[in-house]
């Protein structure tokens, strides 16, 4: 145990390092997803059927494709593409359009649990479409997704592991860079492996909160 | 932008990603088997009157599915050896796959045994039945039937996630695909090829696991 600690503390900065790029890369790809999912879920509801067919194929596409091709993919086609993008880009690009497709998913499935009724309704009053949509539906659609979107959270922050593969100095990277200098292969496995279940099972816990709470309301 | 697609490289190793995809299937089909005697346990577990079993089912959903799958597998086969188990690569990837579905099965099962009708449990109890005989014969194949489609959404999450074994050299799908990658530079093709695969498979499960819900009616 001393000598662990001794080693942890000699790598104290890369860890520390690893865990701030884990944390920036989910980030950066939970908000890109989010804006993108709440377009791609506002199309696949209201749009038409032409609008909805790319978009449609977008999500099955990037819902049926593992995470792990998805990075690989976005790590060397760019490169082939003339467009040069480092490794944590590529890696936020591949994350940031798979949380898209699955945040379109949860956003379609809150916007479609909204009784129809309620767009009659704004319509009766006088509203217009994009009134209704910002006014009536997203607010109740959001309060719904919400939950999910922490799990989505937390399954960016488990992807986010994967960047490893293209060399991104996340976490799990540093981790095994660690452990080539010492060997200390299960004492840094496993730190590295509670230093992500602290973070995952807070959003976790607060995902669940959320719902109890914004459950009863609904 | 001038990149012209030549998909002769990706053809030539074509039976290359055939057989990684069919050691992907393999491996999510062991894990998932394995892993549904784990869900099962642990969903019968979790709700059980003895706060023990309770604990403990939700204590190993809880920090299985916070961690993620590629932490578990390297862990499993680097770090397992150190304390004398030595387990092949496939075997250590096939145990951290069904540990992880086991996780996601647990509460798969336990909405399937929440949904199971009261009336028909005490029925059962009332034509005599003990309380074992119960569950194996009246409960389990409801909660079975009832978990039908969410066991086949994790199986082909898992499914998915059989890529992960390509971080330990085992040569499925995304391990073929790397491999003609480096060896060809064809990277456009090669992950539009492995990524069509994957879509297509997932789709034909899906489809064959519908016809399957439709074969046995809903409780």
């Amino acid at each position: 145990m001393d000598a662990f600690l001794a080693q942890l503390w000699i790598a104290r900065w890369p860890i520390f390092d690893g865990f701030l790029m884990t944390l920036g890369i989910s980030v950066g790809a939970i908000v890109f997803g989010t804006i993108l999912g709440c377009l791609v879920g506002i199309q696949l509801v209201f749009g038409s059927l032409l609008v909805k067919l790319p978009f449609r194929l977008y999500v099955d596409v990037m819902r049926g494709t593992p995470l792990l091709v998805l990075i690989l993919a976005a790590f060397y086609i760019p490169a082939v593409m003339g467009l040069s993008l480092s490794a944590s880009q590529a890696g936020t690009l591949a994350l940031g359009l798979f949380a898209g497709a699955h945040i379109g998913e949860l956003v379609r499935g809150s916007l479609q649990a909204i009784p129809p009724g309620q767009i009659e309704a704004g319509r009766a009053i006088g509203l217009r479409f994009p009134q209704i949509l910002a006014n009536v539906l997203l607010p109740q659609a959001l309060r719904t997704a919400l939950p999910p979107w922490i799990n989505t959270g937390v399954e960016l922050i488990k992807g986010s592991s994967l960047l490893s593969m293209i060399g991104v100095g996340e976490l799990l990277l540093k981790t095994q860079e660690v452990i080539g200098r010492n060997f200390m292969t299960i004492q840094f496995y496993v730190f590295a492996g509670i230093l992500y279940l602290i973070v995952n099972i807070s959003l976790d816990l607060l995902g669940k909160s959320l719902e109890r709470r914004l459950g009863a309301r609904l | 932008m001038n990149y012209t697609l030549h998909f002769g490289a990706v053809w030539a190793s074509f039976d290359h990603l055939l057989s990684g995809l069919a050691i992907g299937l393999a491996l999510a089909v062991a894990a998932v088997a394995v892993g549904t005697v784990i869900g099962l346990l642990s969903a019968f577990a979790s709700v059980s009157r003895s706060r023990l079993l309770r604990g403990i089912s939700g204590t190993y959903v809880l920090l299985i599915r916070n961690i993620p799958l590629l932490v578990l597998v390297l862990l499993v086969y680097f770090a397992l050896p150190a304390t004398g188990i030595r387990l092949d690569k496939y075997e250590s990837f096939i145990g951290s796959l069904a540990l992880y579905a086991g996780a996601y099965l647990t509460e798969v099962f336990r909405a399937g045994l929440l949904s199971v009708p009261k009336g028909i449990v005490e029925a059962g109890r009332a034509i005599g039945l003990t309380r074992l005989q119960t569950n194996l014969y009246v409960v389990a194949p409801v909660m079975l039937r009832n978990s039908l489609p969410s066991l086949g959404n994790t199986f082909i999450g898992m499914f998915k996630d059989s890529s992960i074994a390509a971080a330990i050299a085992i040569p499925e799908l995304t391990f073929e695909a790397r491999k003609i990658n480096v060896d060809t530079f064809r990277v456009v093709e090669t992950w539009t090829v492995a990524s069509g695969l994957y879509i297509a498979a997932c789709f034909t499960i899906a489809a064959l696991l519908r016809m399957l819900e439709r074969r046995f009616p809903k409780f």
